[in-house]
């Protein structure tokens, strides 16, 4: 427990000075395209309404993250629907109304602005051939062709009761069981457009609804839950900042569902950058894009910003861990057991641990990043001094030497070749594992790679992954230079 | 003077030493002999300080072992361990200056009296430069001498000093050793297994077994006037080489 508050100590001090160096308004946004373009929307219209700076944390990661960083502060505001406030926020699926959902989250300090102007909820989609062919607008069309059409659902549109149970009880549908297909959301969509499937289920705004020339059903009698998009923003934001506030209050009632359809396509289909269709759809010109190179920059600063503290951290810490280790059996084991078992869980579930200790941003990440190069620094230490002949300690006792001088002169000298393959095994895993920190809003080469993968665009991916794997071979070489410098010769591997 | 008196160190209950007595005077070079598990390298390590034992005192030109910190003491005892013992992540020469430079010496004085020494001993000055690996087994052990005398301690203690050593250089760094022992002018207890080898350095031997002394004395006293079977036994095994008119 000491361990951990102390590491709380060290990363909060680091991060707070970071945060103090500047009072900006963090829009944040989950890791799926509309949340992307609505993101940016959010922030370029506080940008041409104010002068307050804007820091953009898009693609972060579920709703339970961004919801932990709200409230702690760490960003200010984000777009979301009301169905999921209700069910996965609040946890009271029965309210319905947005005047319902604000009082409802008014108790965590957080409020809600109206609808932006669409529902993006389930629909049941065929395709326009099909529609025309057999005369089809709303779901209620579907009787007459009930027992031959053949369907493909996903399976949580099969298992949740706001699915396919009640919406054939509420339209009194009756399809052949024979040929409704259970699959992977993305997968129908494949399935309808080979003829394989006739009907599917749909999110109502989804680009490929419009890439697959597919109609959306009318949903005549209001069965599917609504998911209005609001902005969720801290209270305390929307107090000290009204004007801006407002201006994004500004939006409501302004995004229709065919629009928020069209810039889902621009980003998905003809990957239009989100800053450009932000700008399009604001009718501003189109934000002087600062290029590629800017932003690769700006990644290598915060990447090496996180990999560079938790490296720090696991030298000061890890090092001395390792020494106590091998002094004291106990705590040795103890030791490294603990910073074993660290290094088994999976890095996305260790940033959700963490965020409830350290909120979301820069320190859930490099509290995780310290905890996860501790192992290969401490691991390292132990075997390397551990390896020691023990004859040379007993030698430098009877020279004269004392316990820090045998630990300085003789112990870490002859362990250094180990100890320093350790940092280094800490450093290319810090490198690796900081991709991730952008699901918490820590930034680094993570943020292209994730939005990369929202939007299934290489090119962005790219933009992480290769700076990230020259980071680590750069890495690489300055460790060789630094063994030459710190490896007494004579230990060298010989050429 | 180094002076053991009555050393009894039992481990685990059972006797290692057994009331040891013996006494090297100033400028002489006695011989510790001994098969393994005899106790001689026990004994070797509560000469040096570096364990306890239950009875008894060490003492350097009467001063106690018991009165010193290890630091303290390891400047009175110059130490040479089996094979040189040299620590192998710096040169000789910096093995040679290690504790001197810990002391704060600076680097004239250093420079100095490793200069000095290493004429003792006769080592050529470009070897200091090198590291362990690149020394031979005669080199080594010149050096770890240098580093044993160069705090100038009143007593040098050798471990097996030729135990790794092949027969020819042996024998040509045997003579080698007597002149540095008698140019130092050090009180020197050495411990070894190998009769030939305490026999050509040492004036006095004890001979060392099962934690027992059996006989102090020289070799010609041991080898005339044995105090005990064993010690005759002891002699006999280590002339193993058939006669000339044993060989056909």
């Amino acid at each position: 427990m000491r361990r951990i508050r102390l590491i709380a100590f060290v990363v909060g001090t680091l991060t707070s000075c970071a945060a103090l160096a500047a009072h900006t308004i963090v829009i944040a946004g989950k890791i799926f395209t509309e949340s992307y373009v609505l993101g940016e929307i959010g922030a370029q219209t506080i940008e041409s309404s104010s002068h307050v700076p804007v820091t953009r944390k898009l693609g972060m990661g579920s709703t339970g993250i961004l919801f932990e960083a709200l409230r702690s502060g760490a960003i200010d505001v984000y777009p979301d629907y009301t169905g999921t406030l209700a069910e996965a926020i609040l946890k009271r699926p029965e309210l319905k109304s947005i005047d319902e959902i604000r009082q409802g989250l008014a108790g965590s300090g957080l409020t809600i602005s109206d609808s932006l102007g669409f529902n993006d909820t389930y629909a049941l989609a065929v395709k326009e051939e099909f529609a025309e062919k057999h005369n089809l607008h709303s779901i209620g069309d579907l009787i007459p062709i009930q027992s031959s059409i053949r369907a493909a659902f996903s399976y949580e549109f099969m298992d949740r009761k706001d699915g396919y149970p009640g919406l054939v009880g509420s339209y009194h549908l009756n399809f052949n069981p024979q040929k409704i297909n259970r699959m992977e959301h993305t997968l129908s969509f494949q399935a309808i457009d080979q003829n394989a499937a006739d009907l599917i289920d749909v999110y109502s705004t989804d680009a490929k609804i419009k890439k697959l020339n597919l109609r959306v059903l009318k949903d005549d009698h209001n069965y599917f839950p609504v998911y209005q998009a609001v902005w969720v923003a801290r209270q305390g934001f929307a107090d000290k900042y009204p004007r801006e506030w407002q201006a994004l209050r500004g939006l409501e009632g302004k995004i229709s569902e065919e629009t928020m359809l069209d810039m889902n396509a621009q980003a998905d289909i003809q990957k239009i950058p989100f800053e450009k269709i932000a700008a399009q759809f604001l009718g501003s010109d189109s934000p002087t894009s600062k290029g590629w190179l800017h932003e690769v920059a700006r990644r290598t600063k915060e990447h090496l910003w996180l990999v560079g503290v938790s490296l720090l951290f696991s030298v000061l810490v890890g090092i001395p861990l390792g020494v106590t280790a091998v002094r004291f059996h106990a705590a040795g084991q103890a030791i490294l057991l603990s910073s074993a078992v660290v290094q088994t869980i999976p890095s996305l579930a260790l940033l959700c641990f963490l965020i409830p200790v350290f909120g979301v941003g820069t320190k859930p990440a490099l509290a995780a990043l310290c905890l996860y190069s501790l192992l290969p620094v401490v691991l390292n230490t132990f075997t390397g001094i551990r390896a020691v002949n023990p004859i040379h300690l007993e030698n430098a006792r009877a020279f004269g030497l004392n316990r820090r001088q045998v630990l300085f002169k003789v112990v870490l000298p002859l362990a250094s070749p180990t100890l320093l393959a350790g940092i280094k095994t800490a450093t290319i895993v810090s490198i690796g594992t900081a991709t991730l920190a952008a699901l918490v809003g820590a930034g680094g080469y993570g943020v292209p790679i994730v939005s990369g993968l929202a939007l299934n665009d290489v090119p962005t991916i790219l933009m992480g992954a290769i700076p990230a794997a020259l980071m680590a071979l750069v890495a690489h070489g300055i460790f060789e230079l630094l063994g030459l410098a710190l490896i007494p010769a004579s230990l060298r591997r010989r050429p | 003077m180094l002076k053991l008196q009555n050393i009894c160190k039992t481990f685990e209950g059972r006797p290692v030493l057994d009331d040891v007595n013996l006494t090297v005077p100033k400028g002489v070079t006695h011989a510790l002999i001994g098969s393994s598990g005899s106790g001689k390298t026990t004994l070797l390590r509560i000469t040096l300080g570096l364990i306890p034992f239950d009875k008894g005192y060490v003492k350097i030109n009467d001063q106690t072992l018991l009165s010193f910190t290890q630091v303290e003491w390891a400047d009175r005892i110059g130490y040479v361990p089996q094979d040189g013992g040299l620590f192998p992540h710096i040169s000789a020469k910096n093995n040679v200056a290690l504790v001197a430079t810990l002391r704060g010496w600076n680097k004239s004085r250093i420079n100095d009296r490793v200069e000095e020494l290493r004429k003792v001993v006769d080592l050529d000055p470009e070897i200091l430069t090198h590291f362990p690996r690149e020394m031979s087994g005669g080199q080594k052990q010149r050096v770890s001498i240098m580093r044993a005398a160069m705090m100038d301690p009143a007593v040098m203690l050798l471990d097996e000093p030729m135990a790794a050593l092949d027969p020819l250089i042996r024998s040509s760094l045997q003579q080698e050793l007597k002149s540095i022992f008698q140019r130092l002018g050090k009180t020197v207890l050495l411990v070894t297994h190998d009769l030939g080898e305490a026999v050509y350095l040492a004036e006095q031997l004890t001979m060392l077994h099962e934690g027992r002394m059996v006989q102090t004395g020289t070799y010609r006293e041991l080898l005339l006037h044995p105090a005990s079977p064993f010690v005759t036994q002891f002699i006999n095994a280590q002339r193993t080489l058939p006669d000339a008119s044993d060989v056909k």
